[in-house]
């Protein structure tokens, strides 16, 4: 998340700004990060000390003069270097007072902007296009300046950087609506030009700013009809001459009509972008707001109004943002944080109605531990059911005590038989449900007590009644970890209601690291994966002619990717073969669809190994490529998860793992894949947001049955 | 009983004013409303809250204060700055008398009812002395600065409270200075800025001043010490109205969010003998600012800008479960505004400033009994009609063959001969021929124009293409003064009927022009009547839902009339709570009565015997499932539709045609202002 402080004034504009004109030129680093030199549009150049909203020093030209390019700060020497009238260089330094008497250098040509680097020389853009690095111009200020732009072409935007000790320059020109970027590399002097392309007709790119990331400049562009675009400037272009460059398109601003004239866009940290002149909804109306977005997700992070509205003129330095408005500039830190999956897509449980079927009756947590309570229920149990169905009621009466004494020493066998007719009648009470969770308990006792002794068909029927829950029989579960059988763990994941995290997880862990072959001997229920037995079986259904793949495809993104990325014309088909067994992907699909909180649940992944997380989010994948790919949010199946428990499931996987994902080379085609999975769903939702007032609208026009002014009708009085 | 095809119209814009303030007069038992175009209207309340009288109002006319004077002298003070007293036999305006202190605001009588005391724009209180004929300039209190807003007399008469911004003062009417003066907080913080309006104030007999105010509060003050005494926080916004009881144990107050608060004296602790003002009942019956409220014996009177009237009885008060202990709001008049030329199909529809004349549309389908039949030929508006003049239309009437139409307001009469021929509508408009009217009523011919004038007589006016000509002036026999409200004329043009605010109704024949008899006085008022085209009897119904038929030539009630006495109609009939305003009959039944009221029409079938209150009740339009066995309804003299509704005007057209004109609420609801804004939960 980005946040916008509460921002303070640092100074005022000059006084004659238009509502098109701030007055202000620019504003670049000074001394250290709470140092800024704010350069007016006159004559004056002032630096203040930002924290301390105080103008440390001021300089202005004489009467007739004008200031035309901001001041900077010469990284090296500590002076302050500027330009007036075009062509005249000043450079002086703070204890320098009159600004008449400062260090006069007249160039030949005129100066379009000086770039400040740390610690390197600053670079001389002339108007033309030519790049000089400020020693060398120095040394002969007469020199002559060759012409690289062409006629009527005129610089928009320029920004500097430094690549490998190596100064490099970009900027961009426009010439009748075409726009080019040039980049500037000196040492040696080399010089690409490309081709940014037009975007139709009276759409022309208002805003830049550039990163620098990994030997590749990221350029982001804010055309006028509130697209931003991303550019990807490679350092080391292969092919020579003019070259086209491919835009991906990270957001688009909701401009409510016409276009955006006065805006300005500049680049944060953490795929966050801070926007000023755009509205953050269309809603808004005419009033001014400076908004930060986040280009992953395309969401608005923070927003804040500007009064007297903005000009369009926005700086970043040192985490604030600079922007004029109304007759001040003003200040405002900001903050932005990496915006998790979770974060983004929002939480959202799901409890599907069908487990609610088998949810057992309530628990009586008291009556269980004490025997006394537990014996007075009973026999008040007894005398009802004795009314009702005296045949049932012997049963009982020779049963529970019996039965629990009678299991404490037979062998396996006949475990089975002692319970077949205790389990086989199953009324439907409180008291059964304690009376089974003691057998269980009993049965425990034993397995652990005994290695050997293993009633697995026993303990299957326990569990199947689906009035055990873990509260009632601690070790249950773990026991069924324990001796590998998953048949009886999947039983128990379906109808426990109260498995603890570390539980699920446990399970998790095991269920990942089982070798298919293992299971070929166990039977599981694969009612969860009824679809799955044939991955040729068509899931393109098709409702009321809806096809799913055409919300990829008719998005502009897509279109708009480079061909690089675009690997695979639709990712819904990639990876279509499951990445675990049936049985497998079976106890999986139990695992997804238990419920369980995620803060607890979250601890409990991290103990999963690498190679267990990508598998899991491999099988999560297909499960979300198979279930996104029909129009139904479900898989058929009774028991299959549905895609907000995938998608649960995937984003707390990433919460807890991904570090470690990062770093795995296997786990990277994999995260593509899923951060593309991630963005056509913020893109699925924001489709609905936008047609839900529409679809409202209809749900409002049913309800009224329309009575014109006049109608005609019969009627009968009888 | 019947298969009938409906017009149902709803392009009748009908949009009653908001109301400004009332005044109830106990002795009277009447209350006087005002309304925001200067109208002024009387309830008799114990006649079944009829409305009794309109006086039309007037462009020039805004009303702030209402005041009666007496059982039969009312006065209106507003913003134009003239004080006016109404002549309520005439329905006009007596006389106005400027008060030359700008705007006023508020009027006040004293309880000697010697005096009057109007507050004004200018700061000044002015005294006017009540004659028997005219009231007349006294003098004026200490002038003040800010407006006078609001004014209450002391019971002594010696003392007034008056209202203002920010400040109550108390002045003493012999000296006619200042004694008190006592500031109102403005209240809360973010609305300290703003002036707090004290909109009322009321002088109790303990001296205490009661006032509420725009910040939402009402305050009890010691008008001896000026203090303040208690105060009720009752809403966020302005308490626009406020009224004592007559005996000073209650007190309720109006807000601008629609709701009205009542204050009762009572002693917290039983036994306790020290009492004090507590608040015990919100009632919400409005939508808008409660512009008015008065208290009767037994119910709580509001009324506000979306003007409705709402009577909401204090079951405390109710000793017996009668009409008084019913909720009544009164939303539309309690007379007809739309005429109908039945031969044509044409509606004339009655607004304050105009007349609109609509031709029905018509359909080439035949459907059954619960369709909608498609609409062929739409429905035509041909004519809108301007008044002349500040003054409002009062009454208006269409010649059943369409070419004539008529209307008046309280300073002449208008008539105009309409020229129909193929799609062109000329009009002509015809000399002056009186100068106002209570109402009209053409002849069933189309030859004779009737108008109810001043006196309670009734002129007979021929009509010809090129003139008319007045024929003959009828008075009323009792010599009654009493205006004229309903006119009925027979088909054979033998008889003319009119009913006055009297409850007289006297015949008249047209033949011999000469007055035939008077029908024996019921004491409610007719709500509509009218003349059976064959037989001749006179159908009449009154205020209080009793329904007479009374046989003219015979001079005698009809044997049906005194059945329908014995047995008594349905008990359905007697639920609803507004007047019968219309009474037609079926051509092709000659038996049938159809009549209306804002919630239902209803077929009579005279024929039929009167099925008693015993006898089980349908209404429902079309139950086909039930067999002819179960069908013992069929002979139910009564049938209801309350399928339209609000109705404002039920009539029979030829060939099973009905008309119903329907003023939806919702419609009315749409064109007010909106409410002030109230947080409502979850928004």
């Amino acid at each position: 998340m980005a946040e916008l402080y509460e921002g303070f004034t640092l100074c005022g504009l000059a006084a004659g700004q238009s509502r098109e004109n701030s007055g202000l030129l620019g504003i670049e680093p000074g001394r250290d990060t709470d140092h800024v030199i704010v350069t007016g549009a006159g004559r004056t150049v002032t630096v203040y000390k930002v924290s301390d909203q105080k103008p440390l020093g001021s300089w202005a030209a004489k009467q007739g003069q004008a200031v035309t390019c901001p001041a900077v700060r010469h990284g090296q020497t500590g002076e302050y270097v500027a330009v007036h009238d075009s062509k005249v260089l000043r450079i002086w330094r703070d204890e320098d007072i009159n600004f008449e008497k400062v260090f006069k250098a007249t160039l030949s040509a005129t100066v379009s902007r000086i770039h400040a680097l740390p610690s390197l020389e600053p670079l001389v853009l002339f108007q033309r296009g030519a790049v000089r690095q400020l020693d060398a111009l120095l040394a002969a200020p007469q020199q002559a300046v060759e012409e690289v732009l062409s006629e009527e072409e005129v610089i928009r935007w320029s920004s500097c950087f430094l690549e490998a000790e190596q100064p490099l320059l970009l900027f961009s020109t426009e010439k009748s609506g075409e726009c080019f970027l040039y980049l500037q590399k000196l040492n040696p002097n080399v010089l690409h030009k490309y081709n940014i392309g037009s975007e139709g007709k009276g759409v022309c790119p208002i805003g830049f700013t550039a990163t620098l990331e990994n030997k590749c400049i990221t350029l982001m562009c804010l055309y006028s009809n509130g697209c931003v675009y991303k550019l990807l400037v490679s350092l080391h272009p292969s092919a020579e001459g003019e070259q086209h460059l491919p835009k991906s398109l990270l957001l688009k601003l909701p401009v409510s009509e016409g276009v955006l004239r006065r805006a300005a866009i500049a680049s944060l940290e953490e795929g966050h972008i801070a926007i000023v002149g755009a509205p953050p909804s269309a809603s808004t109306g005419d009033r001014d707001f400076l908004c930060i977005w986040n280009t992953n997700f395309q969401t608005l992070q923070a927003s804040k109004e500007l009064p007297g509205g903005a000009y369009g003129q926005l700086w970043c330095n040192a985490g604030k943002l600079y922007v004029t408005h109304g007759k001040v500039l003003t200040v405002i830190p900001y903050r932005c944080e990496k915006s998790s999956l979770a974060a983004a897509l929002g939480k959202l449980k799901q409890t599907s109605t069908q487990e609610v079927t088998s949810s057992p009756s309530v628990l009586n947590w008291n009556s269980f531990p004490d025997e006394e309570a537990a014996l007075q229920q009973r026999t008040g149990m007894r005398t009802r059911s004795s009314k009702l169905n005296p045949k049932s009621q012997a049963t009982l009466t020779t049963s529970i005590n019996q039965v629990l004494e009678d299991i404490k020493g037979v062998s396996r066998e006949e475990v089975e038989e002692v319970l077949e007719p205790f389990l086989s009648c199953s009324p439907i009470s409180p008291q059964f449900q304690l009376d089974l969770a003691h057998i269980a308990v009993e049965l425990l006792k034993r397995c652990q007590a005994d290695p050997g002794f293993y009633p697995q068909s026993v303990l299957a029927r326990l569990a199947q009644t689906g009035r055990l829950s873990h509260s009632s029989c601690p070790g249950f579960l773990m026991l069924a970890l324990e001796k590998r059988d998953y048949f009886l763990a999947q039983l128990c994941l379906q109808h426990f209601p109260d498995i603890p995290e570390a539980v699920v997880c446990a399970f998790l862990k095991a269920f990942l690291s089982v070798v298919d072959a293992d299971l070929v001997q166990v039977s599981v229920d694969l009612e969860g994966v009824s679809l799955m037995d044939d991955p040729g079986q068509s899931l393109e259904g098709v409702q009321n002619g809806f096809s799913p793949v055409l919300l990829e495809e008719d998005s502009c993104d897509v279109q708009l990717t480079p061909p690089k990325l675009d690997q695979s014309s639709s990712w819904t088909d990639v990876s279509l073969t499951c990445p675990v067994g049936l049985k497998k992907s079976a106890l999986l699909n139990e695992i997804i669809r238990s419920s369980y909180s995620e803060s607890f649940l979250l601890p409990h992944l991290k103990d999963l190994s690498a190679q267990q997380v990508i598998l899991f989010l491999q099988y999560l994948q297909y499960l979300y490529v198979r279930s996104s790919g029909d129009v139904y949010t479900q898989l058929p199946g009774l028991r299959a998860p549905t895609i907000t428990q995938i998608m649960d499931w995937v984003s707390l996987l990433l919460d807890a793992h991904f570090a470690v994902l990062v770093m795995a080379p296997e786990a990277k085609g994999l995260l593509t894949q899923l951060h593309r999975f991630v963005r056509s769903q913020v893109r699925l939702y924001s489709e609905l947001g936008k047609i839900q007032g529409t679809l409202q609208e209809l749900g409002k026009i049913k309800k009224e049955q329309e009575i014109g002014l006049y109608s005609i009708e019969v009627i009968e009085l009888f | 009983m019947g298969q009938f095809k409906v017009h149902r119209v709803r392009f009748f814009d009908f949009m009653p004013s908001g109301i400004r303030c009332m005044a109830f007069n106990s002795k009277a038992d009447r209350l006087a409303l005002a309304r925001l175009d200067g109208s002024v209207e009387i309830f008799n309340f114990s006649n079944n809250y009829f409305q009794e009288k309109v006086i039309p109002g007037s462009d020039s006319r805004s009303i702030e204060a209402i005041c009666w004077v007496g059982c039969d002298r009312l006065f209106t003070a507003g913003l134009n700055g003239e004080v006016v007293e109404y002549d309520l036999e005439r329905l006009c305006p007596k006389y106005t008398l400027d008060a030359f202190g700008g705007p006023i605001w508020t009027a006040a009588c004293n309880s000697e009812e010697t005096h009057f005391a109007f507050g004004c724009e200018d700061g000044s209180v002015k005294l006017f002395e009540i004659l028997p004929d005219k009231i007349q300039f006294e003098r004026n209190l200490d002038r003040q600065k800010g407006r006078i807003l609001s004014l209450s007399w002391h019971k002594s008469g010696m003392l007034i409270a008056a209202g203002s911004l920010d400040v109550i003062r108390v002045f003493d009417v012999k000296s006619g200075h200042s004694v008190q003066r006592i500031l109102v907080d403005r209240g809360s913080a973010g609305t300290s800025n703003k002036d707090c309006v004290v909109w009322n104030v009321a002088f109790l007999s303990d001296y205490t001043i009661v006032s509420g105010d725009s910040a939402g509060k009402v305050q009890l003050w010691d008008a001896n010490k000026g203090t303040l005494i208690k105060t009720h926080l009752v809403s966020k916004w302005d308490v626009l109205s406020l009224s004592v009881s007559e005996n000073e144990d209650s007190i309720v107050a109006g807000t601008s969010e629609g709701t009205v608060v009542q204050f009762q004296l009572l002693s917290p602790k039983i036994g306790d003998m020290e009492t004090q003002w507590v608040r015990t009942r919100t009632f919400k019956h409005h939508t808008h600012d409660v512009r008015a409220v008065t208290e009767t014996r037994t119910a709580v009177v509001s009324g506000g800008l979306d003007t409705q009237l709402v009577i909401c009885p204090l079951m405390d008060k109710v000793e017996v479960k009668s009409s008084e202990s019913v909720l009544r709001k009164v939303i539309f008049p309690h007379r007809s505004l739309v005429s109908c030329a039945k031969k044509p199909s044409l509606l004339l529809f009655q607004f304050p400033d105009q007349l609109e004349l609509w031709r029905l549309g018509g359909t080439d389908t035949i459907g059954k009994p619960g369709e909608s039949l498609p609409v062929t030929r739409k429905p035509e508006k041909l004519l809108q009609l301007k008044r002349k003049g500040d003054d409002h239309i009062c009454c208006s009437t269409i010649s059943e063959c369409g070419h004539w139409i008529a209307y008046s307001t309280v300073s002449s009469i208008r008539l105009y001969q309409l020229q129909c021929d193929n799609n062109n509508i000329s009009i002509t408009k015809l000399p002056k021929v009186l100068r106002s009217a209570h109402q009209l009523q053409f002849s069933a011919d189309s030859s004779k124009l009737f108008v109810a004038s001043e006196q309670a007589t009734i002129h007979v006016i021929s009509l010809s293409r090129s003139e008319c000509k007045h024929v003959h002036t009828f008075k009323p026999k009792s010599g009654s003064s009493a205006p004229v409200h309903l006119l009925a004329a027979s088909a054979d043009g033998q008889w003319l009927t009119s009913a006055n605010r009297h409850c007289e109704i006297n015949v008249y024949n047209l033949k011999k022009l000469k007055h035939h008899c008077m029908v024996p006085v019921y004491n409610s008022l007719p709500s509509a009547m009218a003349i059976h085209p064959e037989t001749n009897n006179l159908l009449v119904t009154h205020a209080d839902q009793q329904m007479f038929e009374f046989g003219i030539v015979d001079k005698q009630y009809t044997d049906w009339s005194r059945k329908l006495q014995k047995e008594g109609l349905h008990r359905c009939r007697l639920k609803w709570g507004t007047p019968v305003t219309h009474i037609t009959f079926n051509p092709q039944a000659p038996s049938q009565v159809i009549l209306h009221d804002t919630h239902m029409f209803c077929i009579i079938d005279q024929s039929l015997p009167l099925d008693g209150l015993k006898a089980q009740f349908y209404s429902q339009l079309t139950p086909k499932d039930t067999s002819e066995t179960d069908k013992p309804c069929k002979n139910n003299a009564l049938k209801i539709c309350s399928k339209y509704q609000p109705l404002l005007h039920v009539n029979l057209l030829e060939d099973d045609w009905l008309v119903v004109v329907e003023r939806p609420l919702i419609d009315i609801h749409s064109q007010l202002p909106a409410p002030v804004k109230q947080k409502k939960f979850g928004t």
